[in-house]
C-alpha cells in the first residue's frame, strides 16, 4: 500500500496519503514516473502532510510541484514532519 | 486545440439566447433594509427565492459600480426565469430592474418609501405568483454541454486537493475547453508564489501582461492592509490543519485547477461577464462565497468546488458541484459531497476517469439532480465590498 505520493522527480518533500507511524519505513510512489520510494518516517506524520525527502538546512528551498514553495527556518532530518515549524513563506 | 464531440443536456434556453439549469424566480433586495419585505415575500409565493444581503446603501464610486454589476448579474443569470427586486426607494430599484430587463426575461420593481412594507409586499406577491406559475411551465429543451457557463473555485483546500480533486478539476476543464465551453478560475490572492507560471499560461503576451497587471494589484492591496505574513489568513487555518504550509505551496494546487492544456483568454473585471468561449481568469477574492457570487453575476450556471478539509459553500442560484480526495472529508462529511475521488490517493483511479466522472455529475446536475449543497440549503450570497461606504 502506498503511503505517500511526490508529485515531481525534483521535489524534496512528499504527502502522506496516510497516517504515517513514526519509525516506519514507509512506501511512496513519484506521481510523474511512477517509480517507487521508500523514506524511514522519524515522527508522526498525519494524512496530508508532508514528509522530508532529504535532510534541509536553515534557508535552504522546499521544492513540491517542482517549485520552491518556502524556506526552512529550522533544520530537517530525512523522514521528518515538514509543516509551519519549520517552512515559512517567502511572501508577504 | 482539436474539438472533442460535445454532449446533450437538458436545460432552458432563455429569451437572449443563453442556457440556464435552473429556473428560479428571485426576489432581489437592493438594499439591507429591503431583506425582510423580500423574505415576506418569498414565505409567501412558494417556488420564489429571496437572496438577502448586507449592502446596497452610500456606496460609491467603483464601488457602487461593482455592486450595480453584481446585483444585475444576479437577475440576468439564465438559472434565473423572472426576478422581482424591492428597495427602498425606487431610483437605484429601477435602475438594478432596467439591467435585468435588457436580458429579455419577466422583471418588475417595488420601493417601499410612500407605501410602507404591508402594502409593498402585497403589490410583490401578486407579481412574484403571476411569475412563477408562468416559470413552472417553462420547459428544458436540449442543448450541447459547451453552452453550460462553468466556474472553479476550490476551499478549505489541503494537499489532497493539490494531488488530486484540483486536478481532476483542470481534467474537466481542459475538456470542457476542446468542447468549445466557456470556463472561468480566479482567486487572484492564491496565485501568490505561482503567479509566473499563471502568467505563462495565458494566450498572449497581453493577456498575460493583462494578469499580472491586476495580480500585482490585489498584491498591493494585501501589503497595504496586512498587518502580519498572513499566516493563518492566507494559507486559512483549515488549510494548515490538512497539511498546507505556505501560500506558494497553496497556490500551486490551486492552478492544477486549470487543467494542462488550455490557455486563458482573457482577463475579467469582478462579475464581469466573458464575451467568447475558452478559458478565462476573473480578479476574485479567494474567499468562497464572495468569489462564488462573483461568477454567478458574471453568468456562469454552474461550478466546480474541489475542497480538502470541507468547505461547505453553497449559492442561491449556480450549483455548486462539490468534490474532494480527502478520505476523512468524505467519509465523515459525506452530506456536503458529490463527488469522492479518493480512489485517486489509493492508485485506484486515473486523472482522466475521475475528470470524465466529474463531467457526468456535471450532465446530471444540469439535467436537474440538486446538488448537495442545494439540498442542504446552502445559499450563500456574499457581495465583495471594495471599501467603506459613504
Amino acid at each position: 500500500m502506498i503511503q505517500f505520493l511526490v508529485h515531481e522527480k525534483a521535489d524534496n518533500v512528499g504527502v502522506a496519503t496516510v497516517d504515517i507511524k513514526a519509525g516506519e519505513k514507509a512506501k511512496g510512489l513519484y506521481m510523474d514516473s511512477q517509480k517507487p520510494v521508500q523514506v524511514k518516517a522519524l515522527q508522526e506524520i498525519p494524512l496530508g502532510h508532508k514528509i522530508a525527502l532529504t535532510t534541509f538546512k536553515k534557508d535552504d528551498a522546499v521544492i513540491k510541484y517542482g517549485h520552491d514553495i518556502g524556506r526552512v527556518v529550522a533544520g530537517i532530518k530525512t523522514g521528518e514532519h515538514v509543516h509551519i515549524h519549520n517552512l515559512k513563506t517567502r511572501r508577504w | 486545440m482539436a474539438k472533442i464531440k460535445t454532449p446533450k443536456v437538458f436545460a432552458y434556453r432563455r429569451e437572449n439566447g443563453r442556457v440556464g439549469i435552473r429556473n428560479h424566480v428571485l426576489v432581489l433586495p437592493l438594499d439591507d433594509l429591503s431583506n425582510s419585505a423580500c423574505e415576506k415575500v418569498a414565505y409567501n409565493v412558494k417556488g420564489t427565492k429571496a437572496i438577502p444581503h448586507a449592502y446596497g446603501r452610500l456606496q460609491f464610486g467603483k464601488d457602487l459600480e461593482l455592486f450595480f454589476r453584481t446585483m444585475i448579474g444576479t437577475g440576468a443569470n439564465p438559472n434565473v426565469a423572472a426576478v422581482v427586486v424591492i428597495g427602498i426607494e425606487p431610483d437605484w430599484t429601477n435602475r438594478i430592474v432596467k439591467g435585468i430587463a435588457k436580458t429579455g426575461k419577466p422583471v418588475a420593481g417595488f420601493s417601499i418609501e410612500r407605501f410602507g412594507e404591508f402594502k409593498t409586499v402585497e403589490m410583490a406577491c401578486w407579481k412574484a405568483k403571476e411569475y412563477v406559475q408562468w416559470a413552472s411551465e417553462l420547459r428544458r429543451e436540449p442543448v450541447d454541454l459547451k453552452e453550460i457557463w462553468v466556474s472553479v473555485k476550490c476551499g478549505e483546500s489541503d494537499t489532497t486537493s493539490g494531488l488530486a480533486s484540483n486536478p481532476t478539476v483542470g481534467n474537466a476543464i481542459d475538456k470542457l475547453v476542446a468542447m468549445g465551453a466557456t470556463t472561468s478560475f480566479g482567486e487572484t490572492s492564491e496565485i501568490t508564489g505561482a503567479e509566473l507560471v499563471c502568467k505563462e499560461r495565458a494566450v498572449n503576451r497581453k493577456v498575460g501582461a493583462q494578469f499580472m497587471a491586476t495580480f500585482d494589484a490585489y498584491q498591493k492591496m494585501i501589503d497595504d492592509n496586512k498587518t502580519d505574513d498572513l499566516s493563518g489568513s492566507q494559507p486559512t487555518k483549515g488549510n494548515i490543519r490538512g497539511g498546507l504550509t505556505t501560500i506558494e505551496e497553496k497556490a500551486f494546487g490551486n492552478l492544477q485547477k486549470i487543467g494542462k492544456k488550455a490557455n486563458y483568454v482573457g482577463v475579467l473585471d469582478k462579475a464581469e461577464a466573458p464575451t467568447g468561449p475558452g478559458l478565462w481568469f476573473m480578479d476574485t477574492s479567494s474567499a468562497a462565497a464572495e468569489a462564488v457570487t462573483l461568477w454567478a453575476a458574471a453568468g456562469f450556471v454552474a461550478h466546480f468546488f474541489p475542497t480538502g478539509q470541507g468547505n461547505i459553500i453553497g449559492n442561491p442560484i449556480e450549483p455548486v458541484i462539490k468534490l474532494t480526495a480527502n478520505p476523512i472529508t468524505a467519509k465523515t462529511m459525506s452530506e456536503h459531497v458529490d463527488y469522492d475521488c479518493s480512489a485517486i490517493l489509493r492508485g485506484e483511479m486515473t486523472l482522466d476517469q475521475s475528470g470524465d466522472n466529474l463531467l457526468q455529475m456535471l450532465i446530471r446536475t444540469c439535467n436537474g439532480r440538486l446538488t448537495a449543497q442545494e439540498a442542504l440549503g446552502h445559499e450563500e450570497f456574499v457581495l465583495t465590498k471594495l471599501y467603506e461606504s459613504a
